[in-house]
């Protein structure tokens, strides 16, 4: 931004969608008629990458560092599960209820989480899921303990589709849900707020000077992820109808990291991109080795770590700048 | 009194673990998620000698130790030094992998069973005074831990290694222009911080238990005595893990219902009202 005036077009043409974003979102309904047969894996790479695209809202445009997230989609998974499991199976005020809760639960931690710096984020954010999963462990007539949330039925999705056991509507209905969300979040990350944001991540000195409310901004952020992730757990808990005590465990926040930095944090696609990979390496190499897969995957993140820290997008990227005709007007 | 002297037990375990980490963590402002996999190196390797090659306890201890410091010196070497200059992301990531991969590769070699440890006979058995029975080993843990603290304490404050150490902490540039070979000491300390998780680890196979699930189970409690005690302070991590390890066994004895909860509640609180921790020399960067 060297010259005087201000020139908007780049912004504007950013929003445009290009027509590598229209063919990607063939993607879903291809994969639908090619692996009729896997539509629970579909489903599940479809939610993982709701869950991914909220953490990258908060780490890859606003630059939070969190180990905790999966405390948002686990408080969703469980109300959405609860909810359907005292009689209230309507499955879209589910997602809504367990939005508003997980938002509610991130603003909260949000005022928590901003105080420090990334250590101190870590550890609180680490510290809040702990304390979670813990609740959920010792209240075993509530949520089921180990034994996990059952008994859950669930209505048909606006009266008309039953939840069938190949998982057809479940499938299109988190497939659904991810496309209108991921569609808001791009609005978003290529609005003002969003550009806010990036700002803060990369100076967060300056944008106080520039006018911009840095503590608002992030808390913002935090809060809508948190709904994000709790809409994520709660189609989690609505497709398979259980809800098992693992959504809340360090594990699956530290492996969502992991699969956002595969794909490559700070990018939408990122996050949906490294969901696919990881959740198709994952079904292919655990079934080759099952208890060893974890090896490769440390091993896969390492070399990620160390060379290419943009992950598949970035390479990605890299490879669309040499053709001019993908690559569309991108930098 | 029993419930004191066994908090203050588990405290010094985790002390013994946990400092290594402060090291890490506080004086070479790494964040090496990959502390408690070192620590399982050490449970390991210690369990291996004494039950397949028949060394005794004792032995066994400063063994596992210096193998860990091996391991440790090897990849800092050639893969923690990459990442000195990196973000926290970067670095947490990065000992993320190292985790699932030392998990998966200790699952290979032993298996995923708690593997057994038997004691020798001087360290088994209960001291019994008036209203306070005291495990044998607990007392010989407490006592190694605090001779560590202690020795510690005098390295890191008392020594040219330890202001040459804080020289290079504070400001690498200015070491190296004052002759303070940087890369040396980091990578001697980052042995030294490793060594002592293999320690606490072989240490602690008795009352941790061992198997490979070990780095993700324990890893927040180092983390936490290190958080709470403010990184790089010896003395703070251990009144923070004296303060843990009473308050957990204290708990989870008195009120079984909520488990771990306090700890983490208490963590949470601490961090937000005094975020360099209670001894903290500075905000962390």
């Amino acid at each position: 931004m060297k010259s005087s005036t201000i020139d908007l077009t780049v912004v504007r043409r950013c929003d445009r969608w290009r027509p590598a974003e229209l063919v990607f979102w063939l993607l879903p309904v291809l994969g639908y008629f090619l692996f009729p047969d896997n539509l629970v894996l579909l489903t599940q790479i479809a939610i993982t990458g709701l869950f991914c695209l909220s953490l990258d809202l908060i780490l890859g445009y606003a630059g939070i560092v969190s180990l905790g997230h999966a405390a948002f989609f686990g408080v969703g998974a469980y109300a959405a599960g609860l909810l359907a499991s005292h009689g209230w199976g309507e499955p879209l005020s589910g997602l809504l209820v367990a939005a508003v809760v997980s938002a509610a639960l991130g603003f909260v931690t949000s005022l928590l989480v901003l105080r420090g710096a990334d250590l101190t984020r870590l550890m609180v954010t680490l510290g809040v899921a702990m304390m979670l999963f813990e609740v959920a462990n010792k209240l075993t007539a509530i949520t089921g303990g180990v034994d996990g949330l059952q008994g859950m039925e669930m209505l048909p999705l606006f009266g008309q589709f039953r939840f069938d056991m190949v998982g057809k509507t479940a499938y299109w209905y988190a497939v659904l849900v991810l496309f209108f969300l991921f569609w808001s979040a791009r609005k978003l990350v290529h609005s003002p707020f969003g550009l806010s944001l990036k700002g803060i991540r990369l100076n967060v000195a300056r944008m106080p000077a520039l006018g911009a409310p840095v503590n608002a901004r992030l808390a913002a952020v935090y809060t809508l992820g948190a709904a994000y992730a709790g809409v994520a757990g709660a189609l989690m808990a609505q497709t398979t109808q259980f809800v098992a005590l693992d959504v809340l465990s360090f594990n699956r926040s530290a492996e969502l990291l992991l699969i956002l930095v595969l794909g490559g944090s700070g990018s939408l696609y990122g996050a949906l991109i490294g969901t696919m990979v990881f959740m198709s390496a994952h079904h292919v190499l655990s079934d080759m080795n099952p208890e060893y897969w974890q090896f490769w995957l440390g091993a896969l993140l390492l070399v990620i770590v160390l060379f290419a820290r943009d992950g598949v997008m970035g390479g990605l990227r890299r490879a669309a700048a040499r053709i001019p005709l993908l690559s569309g007007g991108a930098k | 009194m029993t419930i004191l002297f066994d908090g203050i037990a588990s405290g010094m375990l985790l002390f013994l673990i946990s400092v290594g980490l402060s090291v890490t963590l506080g004086l070479m402002n790494f964040v090496n998620l990959a502390h408690g996999a070192f620590a399982m190196v050490g449970g390991y390797v210690c369990v291996t000698l004494l039950n397949r090659a028949g060394v005794p306890f004792l032995a066994s201890l400063p063994l596992a130790a210096m193998t860990t410091a091996l391991v440790g010196v090897v990849l800092e070497r050639t893969l923690y030094r990459r990442l000195y200059g990196a973000t926290h992301l970067d670095q947490v990531l990065f000992s993320i992998s190292l985790v699932f991969m030392s998990m998966s590769a200790m699952q290979y070699f032993f298996g995923a069973q708690q593997q057994p440890l038997t004691l020798p006979d001087f360290l088994r058995g209960q001291v019994n005074l008036p209203g306070l029975d005291m495990g044998v080993y607990r007392l010989f843990l407490i006592v190694v831990s605090l001779l560590i603290a202690w020795g510690l304490q005098r390295l890191v404050s008392g020594t040219r290694f330890g202001a040459e150490l804080r020289a290079s902490v504070d400001n690498p540039r200015a070491a190296r222009g004052v002759g303070i070979n940087v890369e040396r000491i980091f990578t001697l300390t980052f042995a030294l911080g490793t060594a002592l998780a293999g320690l606490g680890g072989a240490m602690g196979v008795e009352m941790l238990g061992l198997d490979p699930g070990f780095p993700v189970k324990y890893v927040v409690y180092f983390l936490i005595v290190v958080a709470v005690g403010g990184s790089g302070s010896i003395a703070g991590s251990l009144v923070a893990s004296l303060i843990l390890g009473v308050v957990d066994v204290a708990g989870k004895y008195y009120v079984p219902q909520i488990g771990s909860f306090v700890i983490y509640a208490v963590m949470v609180v601490m961090l937000v009202f005094r975020p360099q921790g209670l001894f903290g020399r500075q905000a962390a960067r």
